[in-house]
């Protein structure tokens, strides 16, 4: 790669959100605006070379994109939609008025408006990473195991649905804003546990998308500093990817927290997500994501597997439940009251769960019980829960995590 | 942006489409609430109990009508709203205090398409 290529390759990563977003909020018309900074992006590559790296990469392909937009409207055929956006357009350099909630920048309002809960679930996650990171409909596609045109299906449903049914380009007003903060981060946590512990394939762990959970994450705890449930969000982010080097050994295969060298760990991710915790922490305001933040950072914390302060744990899962009462939440907590007070005690928690029979398709229940007798010394009754387990997993390295398992106990 | 409300839920059978006979309709606090906020309402009404819905097709040469909502489910449209708004979520808002919302029914927001 040229220098001048590499350029070009770190300015699309960092700007292009942004220089979409402002693209957006000057055309109103998404798919325009997509066009017109792709052709800047291809205007860059044709003359950097010759004149050079601008002092400001991000101004300069505003600025091309925006002029592209013009040209374009100019020959446009559409009469009552080309004035109104060139009105729009004829500014240079204009910078949006602050939003309601006094906000006033066009990547916060990119992000809630891709985030917006009139859109599926699925269309959010698509249309972030599309807009936002700037991955191609192919590359989504492929993290998503659809096919491709399914996904440009998906993206151009959501910017239609956006355009017809008036979902507003905007971060909301104050009144609507803490509900709508907790949807964009639940939709970059998603992302997040997609690239972290992917539902479906042969590879369990796909850096590429926790990277960009990453750095969106990033850039919402930058835009939003005095939301401490981002900041919370970011740490928990860089608390578990820290431990991304040691969760699979030299096959690939899936090593337990327990087993794990944890010397391999990212110690300067752990140190950033600690510090990013403590000053969450001091708001004073504890969200789900600030006490799943803490509860890796006992993790993150233990030299060693034996020094975990899991009754520490045991007591922020317990505070998590008062919060998302989901059985998920509860089963984790019954793994760290089985690590705090013996097995005995978490087995009757996840018998608990067993009988409530919401978790009945989560191959992580039977596998905790299995886990939970075979230390009780009971294989017989492991060996069925580990064979459980087995019909419901998805994904192959812990498939073949739990026939190990099962082998042992004798199954 | 124009939005129609529609205001589905079940049917409760002993009191619908009975208008109240005096005082103010139950709608008219929702109207000055939503104002309030700069979405006006142009126009909407409940609508008569399902037992009075007649269902119409154009099969080309034959029109067939039959009695009943088109769709035979629990909840049906019982209502609808016509409000002005400047986009989704000022809509959203409206729908959402809604008498009928309020009252634990479903109501279904869609812009009206644009008449150019």
């Amino acid at each position: 790669m040229t220098a001048v290529e590499a350029a070009v390759a770190t300015a699309f990563r960092e700007e292009w959100g942004n220089v979409l977003a402002t693209l957006i909020r000057m055309t109103g018309n998404w798919d325009l605006a997509e066009e017109c900074v792709q052709d800047a992006f291809a205007a860059a590559l044709a003359r950097w070379p010759s004149d050079g790296v601008p002092d400001r990469p991000g101004a300069w392909l505003t600025t091309t994109a925006r002029n592209r937009a013009l040209d374009r409207l100019r020959r446009s055929k559409n009469e009552a939609a080309k004035l109104q956006q060139l009105a729009a357009l004829s500014i240079p350099g204009e910078p949006a008025g602050p939003d309601d909630s006094g906000v006033n920048d066009d990547r916060l309002r990119l992000i809630f408006t891709c985030c917006h809960p009139a859109l599926s679930l699925e269309a959010r996650v698509a249309l972030t990473l599309r807009t936002l990171a700037g991955l191609t409909t192919a590359e989504i596609a492929r993290a998503f195991l659809v096919p491709e045109a399914t996904m440009a299906k998906r993206l151009t449903r959501a910017k239609n649905k956006i355009r017809d049914a008036g979902i507003p380009y905007r971060v909301p007003p104050a009144h609507l804003l803490p509900g709508r903060t907790g949807g964009v981060l639940a939709v970059l946590y998603l992302l997040f546990n997609e690239g972290y512990s992917a539902s479906a394939g042969d590879d369990v762990v796909r850096p590429d998308i926790t990277a960009e959970a990453i750095r969106l994450a990033r850039l919402l705890a930058a835009l939003m500093p005095d939301e401490p449930e981002a900041t919370g969000l970011l740490a928990l982010m860089l608390l578990h990817d820290a431990r991304r080097p040691g969760r699979l050994d030299a096959d690939g295969e899936l090593v337990t927290l327990e087993d794990q060298d944890r010397s391999r760990w990212n110690a300067a991710a752990i140190t950033e997500g600690l510090a990013l915790l403590d000053a969450a922490w001091r708001r004073r305001s504890a969200g789900p994501y600030q006490l799943q933040a803490a509860i890796a950072a006992c993790h993150a914390e233990a030299r060693l597997a034996a020094d975990t302060d899991w009754a520490e744990i045991a007591r922020l899962y317990g505070e998590l439940y008062q919060l998302v009462p989901t059985p998920v939440v509860a089963l984790n907590r019954a793994v760290a009251v089985a690590m705090a007070d013996g097995p005995a005690a978490g087995l009757a928690l996840v018998d608990d769960l067993a009988a409530g029979g919401s978790l009945s398709a989560y191959f992580l229940l039977p596998a905790t019980r299995a886990d939970l007798l075979r230390r009780l010394g009971r294989p017989e009754e492991a060996a069925a829960s580990y064979t459980e387990a087995l019909g419901l997993v998805t994904t192959g390295p812990e498939r073949r995590f739990l026939s190990k398992r099962l082998a042992e106990v004798g199954g | 942006m124009r939005y129609m409300l529609l205001v589905c839920g079940q049917e409760d059978a002993d009191d619908a489409g009975t208008a109240h006979e005096y005082g103010e309709p139950c709608w008219a606090p929702w109207a000055r609430e939503i104002q309030a906020r700069g979405i006006l309402l142009v126009e909407g009404s409940q609508l008569q109990p399902i037992r009075t819905a007649t269902t119409v097709r154009n099969a080309g040469n034959e029109v067939l009508v039959t009695d009943g909502p088109f769709a035979e489910t629990k909840e049906q449209i019982l209502g609808y709203d016509v409000i002005e708004c400047a986009d989704l979520d000022e809509a959203v808002y409206a729908a959402s205090r809604h008498p009928a919302a309020l009252a634990g029914g479903v109501v279904e927001v869609r812009p009206v398409l644009a008449s150019v």
